[in-house]
């Protein structure tokens, strides 16, 4: 997933949209809106990031899991199956990004990439939405793929690189 | 710079920052230590032949060790968001995380420490009557007609009692990585960089070994067994410091995020409690107070003990929660 | 590895249909996969429930137009397998929303799902805001409204009563109005909003600009927004086409004393002192036209009045306009270059809340005027003439014709008052009017009228002045408080309503039709007022039972039916007219002179100001600051602070503090502080303070629809502090009668003023 901080304008459909697509119960959310102001009037910068499982390649959470709950599926999304989770909170301990939450049910949540869409061929609901189109999802293996051109075209970066787990939501400048 | 969360995400545990392992948790570590501290010197003081010096430290500890155990498991297990799926952590063994390998590891030890004492229960009524226990030998009694009415936890036994000294070579190595694990259970987390370097593995097995020196000394009633572990737990304390300096020049010479770690503890919120609490009254004064009575002096054995465990326990409790307060820097 | 195995086959589908392996496992988590072994897999696969969501192509969808706020996109309900709703999403054929909703429509479903809906009718027992009611039965409601219309009728005549509305629920009720013989019809829409925009550009062009504003950003390359916060104000149209216009490189330049965060998005930033735009945008004409970069032919082959406009701007020079603005004579002259390079694919957005100084009409004739001299009105990536599709109205008797309306009492003081003005009509009602067009009795429907329009005091003393007041909600707002009958409206996903039919670069249409059943005793809004009218005696107006039935008969008159509709939802329509200015024929505007009117000759006749001319606006006194209010992105007013959905978005605000005015204060980030204005008027609830570089230190900002005073709405109650409390300095705009609401300042309280001693 790709997004470009320079359209995003930090409305939080995104986060909507994931809450009714998925049934996040009220309260919780599996991704978020950050705002970023640097510099000191009038000379300013403004930023937002769109913010949520970053499906890393290196994956922390799925390596703390005891039970195998946490895995990797195809494509390379982090799943939890919700029924051999336990609900010992070391993914949760495990992830700089704080992507991951207790459902109220017990067992630990967090994006999916909505992979029951993408399978049907769709955008992950925060994409599909987003009303400045500033998010895109596609397949970085094909050097064809809009995304991939875009990484290639423009400068981008990941959050908490330092964390080493190597990211794969890329932030376009 | 302004950096701030632009929708609501009140979770309480994730902000401001990780809340998700608490009391429990610490307690669950101090007490898997404590037992691997019993369980070692029982297998070790065994397998050194002072079977007849030391019965506390071999045959009686390790009666304390499977109650241990099993509480630790229990607040384990009471610490769950999913707890009716607990046997899920028993359907695998998952090597890279140290939850299960734990928990595995938890299994194996708890069946020798239950395994352990039971296999000596035909010898120890003596040392009870002794120690005033004479209430004890009903249940030790007990114990035997049991064994010898249910076959196969006689034949367990029988068979421990024949293997023994092979049997107390695997409960040394295991009660090494139980003590090991507790420490490793937080040093596997990248995301907490307070948790994440390797000497926390071993400071807390020498932390839970020290627990453990603490316990029989606190307990035993045999004066030369008392300031042989007195003098272990000397040099255990020791070697403490010595991990706890190293970790954190270690964590100074690191990069930011481990500097702010470290900044906890060096002047930061949580310097006061563990400095003054832990390493003062938990690692010092006992050493000073054990030193003492080396020289002769007579202290009540009880204060180093006691000051030890709760040292201990505080100690966890301040890493679980430090841990989780030091962050890769998401939030505001 | 059972159960990885388990796992891939179940999504081996999606292998097939979308490879969209772009993340590599990685070697960990594969070694983490080798070393696992399990046989649950099958345990777990037959005492799972099914918790994925419902694939949208197998889900039932019922066409919806959203009301949250007044875009009124067309959208998609889908149901979940319970036959809940699931989601809301855009219509793909939809020009509004094009397939995407902005996060109140997402959200939407909140509006529906919320428990502090009204349920019943109900009739007031205690005071007048107290919100104490006794529920009655629909009928026992519309007869205590029915007698008293008839008492109101005998006394005062039925010209007395008055409808302020919003929304789609209005037209049923100007429906009803009009059938009984009342024309005193409002909405704060206008006044409170958009009517001096209007004003301005129905004064220079002809026309007004009706939402959606026919802007042709997505042709454009620069994009001019004056206060516009496109980004916090989620017009969902707007928000598509400036992002589309940054993504193809053209160029925003965002005046605003405030980093909205469309100036975080523009390359040129004007951080302009609050009240002086005029100044600024004749500054702009003056560098534009002496160094004759406007579009001389456009200039001359379309308007009128340039030599006098001409003369006029020659005292307002860049650095005259530098002096008043606060912004540098240069940015001012490098802005005009960079829009005149652009010319004629350049928008002066017009806004859209223009209602700010009461000077306002001139102030959107500038920019007006500035489009003009850019040449953008009917070109390509300026403004587009948009076109509409006439539904005929179902077929009734000639209303009645009333003895007076609102244009009797707003036009000979406001001359460009094209529709009627809720603070007239207010005015109107006071106990101290005496005139001869007394309002008696108010219909308030969807509109919670104590934080639309300002001076709330004055609202209050006309409400408690009226013999009737019958407000029509989904939710228990303050003004529900005041209604003497309360009737619970069905929320937008329960009801159908008016076809949508907007003027749009693409002629469309587009159903509302309802979604589940209205929850407790909630009605809609044309069910009330059919009921209301039966029982007036006005069965003649009413010769259906079901507003489907009114539906289907006007779609059928355009080749559409309700069954097609609500297949497809919005049906588009070929454009019959030129959608831009045809350059090869004559075109007449609709003014006096037929011409773009950059000198108004209307206004010359009428005495306003015929050319803008700058005024300076009040400033604040000492230790006070401009109240800047504005919107966040995921709220429409306090139509929506209240909705579950929207809520855990965004459930409290903050008021805007720059670091040095916290710093003189000993403000702390997140303390709380009331507001005081210059009347000495104390906000009922704090704020918490945003302490940012964002807003400049002579200002203070605070998102609108906050801190409402009701308790029943129990989410929001009390949750920041209200900006309409603060509002009681109100500048009348003479050419429309819009209220200036900019002018008030205000002071931060640390220590609570309504503690107790």
């Amino acid at each position: 997933m790709a997004i470009d901080v320079n359209k995003c304008v930090g409305c939080g459909d995104c986060v909507v949209a994931c809450q009714t697509e998925n049934n996040v119960p009220l309260g919780y959310s599996r991704d978020w809106i950050m705002e970023f102001v640097k510099g000191d009037y009038p000379d300013l910068f403004l930023h937002f990031e769109s913010q949520r499982c970053n499906h890393c390649e290196d994956t922390p959470c799925v390596r703390t899991c005891p039970t195998g709950a946490s895995h990797v599926i195809e494509g390379g999304i982090v799943k939890v199956t919700h029924d051999e989770c336990i609900g010992c909170g070391a993914c949760i301990e495990a992830c700089p990004y704080d992507a991951r939450y207790f459902h109220p049910d017990g067992y630990v949540d967090k994006c999916t990439f909505c992979d029951h869409r993408v399978k049907d061929g769709l955008d992950p609901a925060c994409v599909s939405v987003c009303p400045t189109e500033c998010m895109y999802f596609g397949d970085l293996d094909d050097p064809e793929s809009k995304i991939s051109k875009l990484l290639k075209e423009r400068e981008n970066y990941t959050i908490l690189p330092e964390a080493g787990t190597k990211p794969q939501i890329y932030y376009l400048k | 710079m302004e950096k701030l969360l632009a929708t609501d995400r009140n979770i309480d545990y994730l902000y401001p920052h990780v809340d998700v392992w608490g009391f429990p948790i610490s307690s669950y570590l101090f007490l898997g230590g404590l037992a691997a501290g019993i369980l070692l010197f029982a297998a070790l003081y065994y397998l050194l032949g002072k079977e007849k010096d030391m019965p506390f430290t071999v045959k009686i500890g390790p009666l304390f060790a499977f109650p241990i155990i099993v509480l630790g498991l229990f607040l384990l297990v009471f610490d769950l968001h999913h707890k009716l799926y607990v046997w899920q952590l028993f359907m695998t063994a998952r090597a890279v995380s140290p939850m299960s390998w734990g928990a595995w590891t938890l299994v194996i030890v708890s069946f020798f420490s239950l395994l352990w004492p039971l296999s000596f229960i035909d010898s120890i009524d003596e040392y009870l009557i002794k120690r005033g226990w004479s209430k004890m030998t009903k249940v030790t009694e007990y114990l035997i007609k049991l064994e010898h009415k249910w076959i196969i936890p006689h034949f367990i036994i029988i068979m421990f009692r024949k293997y023994r000294k092979f049997l107390a070579f695997v409960m040394l190595i295991y009660s090494i990585i139980l003590g090991i694990y507790t420490g490793i259970l937080l040093s596997a987390f990248n995301a907490h960089p307070l948790w994440n370097n390797p000497i926390l593995g071993p400071l807390f097995l020498t932390s839970g070994v020290s627990t453990g020196s603490a316990f029989v000394m606190w307990l035993s009633n045999n004066k030369k067994e008392r300031l042989l572990m007195s003098a272990i737990d000397m040099s255990l304390i020791a070697i403490e410091l010595f991990f706890i300096v190293h970790m954190f020049m270690g964590m100074e010479a690191g990069a930011e995020v481990y500097k702010q770690a470290a900044g906890l503890f060096l002047g930061g919120e949580f310097t006061a409690v563990f400095w003054g609490v832990f390493v003062g009254m938990g690692l010092i004064l006992p050493f000073i107070l054990e030193a003492l009575e080396l020289k002769g002096f007579h202290i009540p054995i009880v204060v180093p003990a006691i000051l030890i465990l709760v040292g201990g326990l505080i100690f966890r409790i301040i890493m679980v929660q430090a841990g989780q307060m030091s962050e890769y820097p998401m939030f505001p | 590895m059972i159960k990885y195995n388990f796992v891939k086959n179940n999504l081996n589908i999606m292998n097939n249909l979308n490879r969209r392996d772009f993340i590599k496992i990685s070697s960990a988590a594969t070694a983490g996969v080798a070393l696992t072994w399990s046989g649950t897999g099958f345990i777990n696969g037959v005492f799972k429930e099914e918790t994925t969501p419902l694939s949208e192509s197998l889900a039932t969808k019922v066409p919806t137009v959203c009301e949250v706020c007044f875009w009124n996109c067309a959208g998609w309900a889908y149901l979940d397998r319970k036959g809940e709703i699931q989601k809301i999403k855009g219509n793909d054929n939809d020009p509004h929303s094009n397939g995407r909703l902005c996060p109140r429509g997402t959200g939407g479903v909140g509006m529906y799902t919320d428990n502090d809906r009204l349920k019943k009718p109900m009739i007031r027992v205690g005071e007048p805001g107290k919100q104490e009611f006794k529920e009655v039965t629909w009928d026992e409601a519309i007869d205590y409204i029915v007698k008293k219309m008839k008492k109101i009728e005998s006394e005062h005549g039925k010209e007395s009563m008055a409808l302020l509305h919003h929304g789609k629920t209005g037209p049923h009720f100007e429906y009803l109005f009009e059938a009984y013989g009342s024309r005193n019809i409002a909405e704060p829409a206008g006044a409170q909003c958009l009517i001096t925009r209007e004003a301005g550009f129905i004064a220079t062009y002809g026309a007004g600009l009706a939402s959606p504003e026919p802007t042709d950003t997505r042709n454009a390359e620069c994009l001019v927004l004056i206060g516009n916060h496109i980004g916090e104000n989620m017009h969902n149209g707007h928000v598509q086409d400036m992002s589309h216009l940054i993504d193809s490189g053209g160029t925003v330049i965002t005046v605003d004393p405030r980093f909205s965060t469309a100036a975080g998005h523009s390359k040129y930033w004007l951080p302009i002192k609050p009240g002086t735009d005029i100044a600024l945008l004749l500054a702009w004409m003056h560098v534009i036209i002496n160094e004759e970069i406007y579009d001389k032919d456009y200039v001359e082959r379309y308007t009128y009045g340039f030599d006098m406009l001409k003369d006029h701007v020659q005292k307002y020079t860049p650095e005259w306009a530098s002096a008043i603005t606060t912004l540098s004579a240069a940015d001012i002259r490098k802005t005009a270059r960079v829009m005149a390079a652009a010319s004629p694919k350049v928008i002066v957005h017009p806004g859209r809340h223009t209602a700010w100084y009461g000077d306002d009409t001139q102030r959107t004739r500038s920019i007006a005027i500035l489009n003009a001299l850019l040449g953008s009105w009917g070109r390509v990536g300026g403004f587009y003439f948009p076109e509409k599709i006439k539904l005929p109205h179902y077929p009734h008797p000639a209303f009645p014709k009333p003895k007076w309306m609102w244009k009797d009492y707003t036009k000979k003081k406001h001359k460009m008052a094209i529709m009627g003005i809720t603070n007239i009509i207010i005015d109107h009602a006071l106990p101290e009017y005496k005139g001869p067009h007394k309002i008696k009795g108010m219909f308030i429907t969807a509109t919670n009228i104590i934080q639309s329009i300002p001076d709330v005091d004055k609202t209050k003393r006309a409400l408690q002045n009226l013999d009737l007041v019958v407000v029509v909600d989904t939710m228990p707002t303050e003004i529900t408080g005041y209604a003497d009958v309360l009737l619970p409206e069905a929320t937008y996903l329960e009801r159908y309503d008016h076809i949508r039919t907007s003027h749009h670069k693409i002629p469309n249409i587009a159903l509302r039709a309802p979604v589940k059943k209205p929850r407790w005793d909630s009605k809609p809004g044309w069910w009330i007022a059919r009921e209301i009218g039966i029982k007036l005696g006005l069965e003649k107006y009413y010769p259906w039972k079901d507003f489907a039935e009114v539906l289907d008969w006007q779609l059928k008159q355009v080749g559409s039916s309700l069954e097609e509709m609500k297949k497809i939802g919005v049906k588009t329509f070929n454009k019959k007219e030129a959608l831009y200015l045809n350059e090869s024929e004559p075109y007449w505007f609709n003014t006096n002179t037929g011409k773009i009117e950059l000198y108004s000759t209307d206004f010359a006749e009428w005495g306003y100001d015929a050319l803008p001319v700058y005024k300076p606006k009040d400033e604040a006194p000492a230790g006070y600051f401009n109240l800047i209010y504005g919107r966040v992105p995921m709220h429409t007013f306090g139509r929506t602070t209240n909705s579950p959905n929207l809520h855990d978005l965004r459930g409290d605000t903050h008021i805007w503090v720059h670091p040095k005015i916290a710093n003189m204060y000993g403000i702390e980030p997140d303390q709380e502080v009331w507001l005081k204005n210059q009347d000495g008027k104390i906000s009922t609830f704090p704020s918490k303070v945003r302490i940012t570089q964002r807003i400049n230190p002579n200002s203070v900002y605070l998102p609108h629809g906050f801190g409402s005073n009701s308790k029943k709405m129990t989410r929001t109650y009390g949750k920041g502090s209200a900006d309409y409390e603060m509002l009681t300095n109100v500048k009348i705009d003479p050419e429309t009668g819009g209220t200036g609401m900019r002018n008030n300042f205000v002071t931060l309280l640390t220590e609570n003023p309504h503690k107790k001693l």
